[in-house]
């Protein structure tokens, strides 16, 4: 399938996230979100009422706190009233929907921003919520259970083995070693199992943390960025609810996203893919047909720092920066959102020479 | 982000519950009512692939279908994960599996628990069957679990499947169908309120009402929630507001609310504490409630023990003028 040409320029031109911690008991999420959003704004010189759109991704479910993402407007400087949405997903699906609203022409920038406390409860707990409630969610299959029933399937399928698994885990977390925002810095023994076959190390942290950027086109982008990442094509695809009907050794909504996105078009140098799971770097390295000269999550990935709803939208983020720093001039951003990568997104930003 | 947790960081257990109760579909209501008599059914789709658990819509073309076929209650598992450290609402409350099991007579596989002995009794491929609840109610927990089993057994009573034929037909009727499912949930949770409210809280059990004021603005927020909406900055500046405040506006309420124990009717209002930016709310005692009015003058009343004001009742001053309070309304 052909992708789709986008009908405007679009680009990341800033990109900011919190220090991403396993508890923030001392903030509320509008005092963990504020300074990131200040971030983003200073560093295009932008006030909020200079914003055409603002979207957000959070889950109430995560901290317990109904209505949160309401709150989390405070930080933005809601009033007079602005234009606004929300997406109960990761913020990588509102930074999609506002860059529709700028496609469409009725926006020119807008701040797109995602924040997740995974601290107040149990989130293996909680998003067993997410899952079919007549037939999964009454049995409580918890998110490590379900990314383990994945990476036995690989091992099954020949397509990976623990000491792959732990490979991954380590090159992530040597990588993150330079990330000063990450939860987890540097390499670490890969632990016991958590739920066979998956160990401790194959795990992503739990923690608390928020992201945002900012989006603008054309040559508005131009005068705030000094190197935008422009964003080529960005697609989600989503499959089948039924972990029994879906092949987990496989990723065809990835496939299709990034094909949609333009991901093969040209080869691409960096890849932040947002695999919180070890096994599922392997998936989604097939996915995308990655060869060993792409460098894969050098921010350190997910399984550096996991912040749920965030995480997604910090690989859009992550990819954007370097684009920005001149380390990358083709980059592949992924988010997925789900059990065992149901729904995907891809996206493709480069800068230009 | 620094923010250091100091001692004034308040916690406190939250648990959230929530029973929903859920309409079943004609596949669905066949499905569970089906496990509930011991029988397990699939339904086809237009290629002739057999999905169980069965699905209302086809999974790739969407469309609606509805042609139920009875599978065995046993098959085969087609992957697994040994859960070491089973979680509250879990199949088992021992070290169990969790295994995507392909019936026989089924193209797809289910998930749930397999009781096994140990990680090393588990592999893909290995042969298991459904262990029934003892108590059945119409719902995914009729099967506990399953257990392993020998190529060859025979289905529990009701399997009708004959050894690698097609599964047969079914008409999905049961007496006393299931036609819905009430799932409970629970979640629990350790709440912390943050800087600001843990700030304004413990204000409070000093019976002082402490709000905070943006820089930018100048707007004193009470309670404060650490930014300003307005100016979309941190609110750091403590400001001790009231104790006295002002009825902006109220209403009468006519209805006893559930575990409230409080005569009807009785009035709540918005009260701006004198200092206060916005009004927040409280109930109005000490006065009949049909002599509320905007304008009123009244001040907070502590129980004995309590964190926060039980009501407020008038002061006695002369009531407001409505110019020193309109834009606070
Ligand atoms: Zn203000």
């Amino acid at each position: 399938m052909a992708p789709t040409p986008a009908a405007r320029d679009v680009a990341i031109v800033a990109f900011a996230q919190s220090d991403h911690r396993r508890r923030t008991d001392e903030l509320s999420e509008v005092e963990l979100l504020m300074p990131v959003l200040h971030q983003v704004l200073d560093a295009t010189g932008l006030k909020t009422s200079d914003i055409g759109f603002t979207c957000s991704g959070s889950s109430d479910y995560l901290a317990g706190r109904a209505f949160s993402f309401t709150m989390a407007l405070d930080g933005v400087g809601a009033w007079p009233p602005i234009s606004e949405s929300h997406v109960e997903m990761d913020g990588a699906w509102a930074l999609y929907e506002a860059w529709v609203k700028i496609l469409t022409g009725e926006a020119d920038t807008a701040l797109v921003y995602g924040y997740g406390k995974s601290s107040p409860g149990e989130v293996r707990d909680v998003l067993t919520r997410q899952l079919d409630p007549y037939y999964v969610a009454p049995l409580w299959p918890d998110s490590v259970a379900l990314a383990a029933l994945q990476a036995q399937a690989l091992i099954d399928a020949g397509e990976t083995d623990e000491p792959a698994l732990a490979a991954v885990a380590a090159r992530s977390r040597d990588a993150a070693s330079a990330n000063s925002h990450a939860q987890v810095r540097g390499s670490r023994p890969q632990g016991d199992y958590v739920v066979h076959p998956l160990r401790t190390g194959d795990c992503p942290p739990i923690g608390d943390g928020a992201a945002a950027v900012i989006l603008a086109a054309g040559d508005r982008a131009r005068e705030l960025c000094a190197r935008p990442a422009w964003i080529r094509g960005m697609d989600h695809r989503i499959e089948a609810h039924g972990l029994g009907v879906r092949d987990l050794t496989d990723s065809p909504s990835t496939r299709l996203a990034g094909e949609r996105a333009g991901a093969f078009e040209l080869p691409v140098d960096t890849a932040e893919l947002h695999a919180p799971f070890t096994s599922q770097e392997i998936v989604l390295r097939k996915a995308l047909r990655l060869g060993d000269d792409v460098a894969v999550n050098p921010s350190g990935g997910a399984l550096a720092a996991n912040p749920v709803m965030a995480a997604g939208l910090v690989r859009l983020g992550e990819a954007a920066a370097r684009i920005h720093r001149g380390e990358s001039d083709r980059a592949l951003a992924h988010a997925t959102s789900g059990p065992c990568l149901q729904q995907n997104l891809v996206a493709v930003l480069e800068g230009e020479s | 982000m620094a923010g250091s947790a100091g001692p004034e960081v308040l916690r406190a257990p939250l648990v959230v519950e929530f029973p929903f109760t859920r309409s079943l579909g004609p596949v669905q209501s066949a499905f569970l009512t089906g496990l509930r008599e011991r029988t397990v059914l699939g339904v086809r789709t237009g290629d002739g692939r057999v999905l169980v658990p069965p699905v209302e819509y086809d999974p790739v073309t969407a469309e609606e279908i509805r042609d139920l076929v009875e599978v065995g209650a046993t098959g085969t598992v087609t992957t697994w994960a040994w859960n070491p450290a089973p979680r509250r609402d879990q199949p088992l409350d021992r070290p169990f599996a969790w295994v995507l099991v392909q019936l026989d007579g089924a193209d797809t596989a289910l998930l749930h628990a397999l009781d096994a002995p140990g990680p090393e009794a588990v592999h893909s491929g290995m042969r298991v069957r459904v262990r029934w609840a003892a108590e059945r109610t119409g719902a995914i927990t009729d099967i506990a679990c399953f257990e392993p089993g020998e190529p060859g057994e025979t289905d529990e009573p009701g399997g009708t499947r004959e050894a690698g034929g097609e599964p047969a037909a079914h008409s999905g009727r049961f007496d006393d169908p299931v036609t819905g499912i009430v799932a409970a949930a629970r979640l629990d949770y350790t709440y912390s309120p943050g800087r600001a409210q843990s700030a304004y809280i413990n204000g409070l059990s000093a019976r002082r009402t402490v709000g905070e004021r943006c820089p930018s603005c100048r707007k004193v927020y009470v309670p404060p929630r650490g930014a300003c909406p307005t100016c979309g900055v941190a609110t750091e500046e403590r400001v001790e507001v009231g104790p006295a405040g002002t009825v902006t506006t109220y209403c009468i309420v006519n209805i006893k609310a559930k575990n409230l124990d409080i005569e009807v009717p009785y009035v709540y209002a918005h009260i701006a504490l004198d200092g206060a930016g916005l009004a927040l709310h409280g109930r109005i005692g000490g006065i009949p409630y049909d002599q509320v009015r905007m304008g009123l003058r009244v001040e907070p009343v502590w129980s004995e023990g309590g964190r926060y004001p039980d009501h407020y009742r008038p002061t006695g001053e002369p009531d407001a003028d409505y110019e020193t309070y309109k834009e606070l309304i």
